[in-house]
């Protein structure tokens, strides 16, 4: 095959995507990646220039106590196996590559992309178990950045990084594709509500909502249901035209380039239609790029971003908290159920109190994980992990720390307002043949239990 | 020879101590950078300070943590080691005076009971944190040379201390021995993992802050639950 897959070049085309795409599973790319030369001088600039304090002082201040090891779920579901500890995945990886200042090869190179894609979701857990507060998930995520730069990430990453390049957006979905599903959605639901409506680029809407391309190219349901929501709730609001996917695979893949344009769309749809809070759909990592870490991608040096930006579920908690959201008691879950704690908006963002009011609200049989909250595991897939087909057998091993956990609770049902943790829990049922576990987002459950207000019209279909 | 080791050696080996810790605090936060670590470190002081000062005094009390109580036999070995290392250097009558007379400064002592069990409680935590070592799988995937030699600068001191309080034949020797590893334990300190005497705190209050301006520092209600 005559086309180079493999470069240092991020992909900003079509056509790069289409290429990287026919060699099935990464094949070519990965067999290129091994006899691509590594620009070790640039290597050991950008280390000189992006390694400071923080980072070198927890590599070389960790007093090697293998605290971090029980918190990591990879290490335990891995029988323990001490190269599985967060302090060594990381010692072997950027700190010899420190300590080589970037005199490696190619070999080495994916060896640290095995481990920062492979052996890491950057859940952060290790972190609230150090003495020191090292943050080996942080670390994890900065290697990224060092490998991206260098080109060696894994197959999909490159895909996704080009993917919001080109579209604005995870998955191929243009501006008209978006539209047109709004459109077709609210087609598909009139009838049962006749008012109905999704409006686009409504200036001055007190709610901007923002969503994953998932859901309009896979999962245009859930479209629907954030429509009637709001509908329900009498909700002002409006989506952006442009600017209106918040996730961010260019994270996952290191690419702070690619992360920067995509916080800045969002923040430019912010500028043009002023709302007074933007609403983010169910997903994690979309808060953790485009609220924790995205004002900082945008230049925003107070770290917040312009305009107050909310996870889901805190727009949720809020309506059942205001009344604007009713649940009819009758409806409410009877069934054990327990609730996943997603690290990027729970242990990263303090939201486990909202999730937990609206658990309340919702399922009168609520067991809690052990442990939960901002000390939860991350479900196994995060990171990115889920979809990278070369780590699949490792990520398939990591599942079962948070299946255990699952079955510890005996619920019958997990909820869980996160893609890639439905998408976790989903694998893990069929990965070890669970057939008697549901797991949901909370739309689809929110729209079947609620009180339509008497003003609203519906009609039964 | 007694003279020059507790005098101008001594001054020597407290002031490279001091004023290297000091240098390694100073060049840490200097080497803070809140755009490419992505903390506002400057902003939202009303929940950083907090924030940096829960995340070091939750670790310093035995159990203070999930992660203590998680790991019961390191933390025992870490309270029993560091309750005497910390008190003992400061507080003991014999190093009290030497810190009056030549500092001026004057530090309460503690009893002598107590300190030789603070000093006994240490010794024995660097010895079984030393077995730890050698037969936990997982410290077996970590050890440095590092993490040994910082055992032994350690374990010199308190144990000719020790014998110098207990074997009053050699006294003279014993305390010869106690001075000079001291001072190499002084000497060392900034160059070493001894360092965490001051870099402890650094990077517990720099996690502090970050999960306090960054990472939920606003809608937790208050500072991160360690």
């Amino acid at each position: 095959m005559s086309e180079l897959l493999c470069t240092p070049t991020p992909v900003t085309t079509k056509e790069g995507i289409l290429e990287l795409l026919k060699d099935k599973g990464g094949a070519q790319y990965y067999s290129q990646m091994k006899e691509m030369k590594v620009d070790q001088e640039a290597l050991a600039r950008d280390l000189e220039q992006t390694c400071k304090s923080r980072t070198r002082t927890w590599l070389s201040v960790c007093a090697h106590c293998a605290m971090c090891a029980d918190s990591c779920f990879f290490y335990r579901t891995n029988n323990n196996d001490p190269t599985q500890i967060p302090s060594y995945k990381i010692q072997v990886t950027l700190g010899e590559l420190l300590r080589r200042k970037g005199k490696v090869d190619a070999e080495f190179m994916i060896k640290c992309m095995d481990a920062a894609w492979g052996k890491c979701t950057c859940c952060n857990r290790c972190a609230v178990y150090c003495p020191h507060g090292i943050d080996t998930g942080v670390m994890f995520s900065y290697l990224r950045g060092i490998l991206f730069k260098h080109g060696f990430i894994p197959w999909e990453m490159k895909i996704g990084s080009g993917m919001h390049r080109v579209y604005g957006a995870q998955m191929d979905v243009t501006e008209e594709d978006w539209i047109e599903t709004c459109e077709w959605m609210v087609e598909e639901h009139q009838e049962e509500w006749p008012e109905l409506e999704i409006p686009v680029e409504k200036e001055n809407a007190d709610v901007m909502y923002v969503l994953n391309a998932r859901e309009v190219k896979h999962y245009p349901d859930d479209i629907a249901q954030a429509a009637i929501l709001f509908h329900v709730t009498d909700t002002n609001w409006t989506v952006p035209r442009e600017g209106w996917e918040n996730t961010s695979l260019t994270m996952f893949a290191g690419d702070w380039e690619g992360c920067s344009q995509n916080v800045k769309r969002i923040y430019a749809a912010i500028d043009r239609i002023k709302p007074k809070v933007v609403v983010g759909t169910e997903c994690g990592h979309a808060h953790r790029a485009t609220v924790v870490e995205g004002p900082y991608w945008a230049g925003q040096e107070s770290g917040d971003p312009p305009v107050r930006f909310m996870h889901y579920v805190e727009w949720v908690a809020e309506m059942l908290r205001t009344g604007k959201l009713k649940i009819d008691p009758a409806k409410k879950l009877k069934m054990p159920c327990t609730l996943q704690d997603s690290c990027n908006y729970v242990r990263n963002h303090g939201l486990g109190m909202a999730t937990r009011e609206i658990m309340s609200y919702i399922a009168e049989d609520f067991r809690e994980m052990d442990p939960k909250g901002d000390h939860n595991f991350c479900c196994g897939g995060g990171g990115g992990l889920n979809g990278i087909g070369l780590y699949r057998k490792e990520r398939n091993i990591g599942l079962k720390n948070k299946l255990d956990q699952i079955h510890a609770t005996g619920a019958e049902m997990v909820i869980t307002p996160c893609h890639n943790c439905w998408d976790a829990i989903r694998d893990m049922m069929e990965v070890y043949e669970e057939h008697n576990i549901k797991w949901s987002f909370l739309k689809p459950l929110l729209v079947d239990m609620l009180i339509i207000p008497d003003h609203i019209p519906h009609n039964e279909v | 020879m007694l003279d020059f080791i507790t005098g101008p050696l001594f001054i020597i080996s407290l002031a490279v101590f001091v004023i290297g810790l000091l240098a390694r605090a100073v060049m840490y936060v200097r080497g803070l950078d809140a755009r490419l670590e992505r903390v506002a470190y400057s902003y939202h002081t009303d929940r950083s300070i907090p924030g940096a000062l829960v995340s070091i005094f939750k670790w310093l009390v035995p159990g203070g943590t999930s992660g203590w109580r998680a790991q019961p036999v390191a933390a025992v070995l870490f309270f029993i080691l560091h309750f005497g290392a910390v008190l003992i250097p400061l507080f003991l009558l014999g190093h009290t005076v030497l810190l009056e007379t030549y500092v001026g400064i004057s530090l309460p002592s503690l009893p002598g009971g107590v300190a030789d069990v603070l000093a006994i409680m240490a010794l024995s935590g660097l010895v079984l944190l030393a077995l730890r070592r050698l037969s936990s799988p997982a410290l077996r995937q970590l050890n440095s040379g590092q993490d040994w030699l910082i055992l032994l600068l350690t374990f010199l001191p308190f144990a000719t201390g020790l014998m110098a309080r207990f074997d009053g034949g050699a006294y003279q020797t014993w305390m010869i021995a106690h001075v000079l590893s001291g001072e190499l334990f002084l000497l060392l300190a900034p160059f070493t993992k001894l360092s965490h005497i001051v870099l402890f705190f650094m990077s517990r209050a720099q996690i502090g802050m970050d999960f306090a301006i960054k990472r939920g520092g606003a809608t937790r209600g208050g500072a991160f639950p360690w």
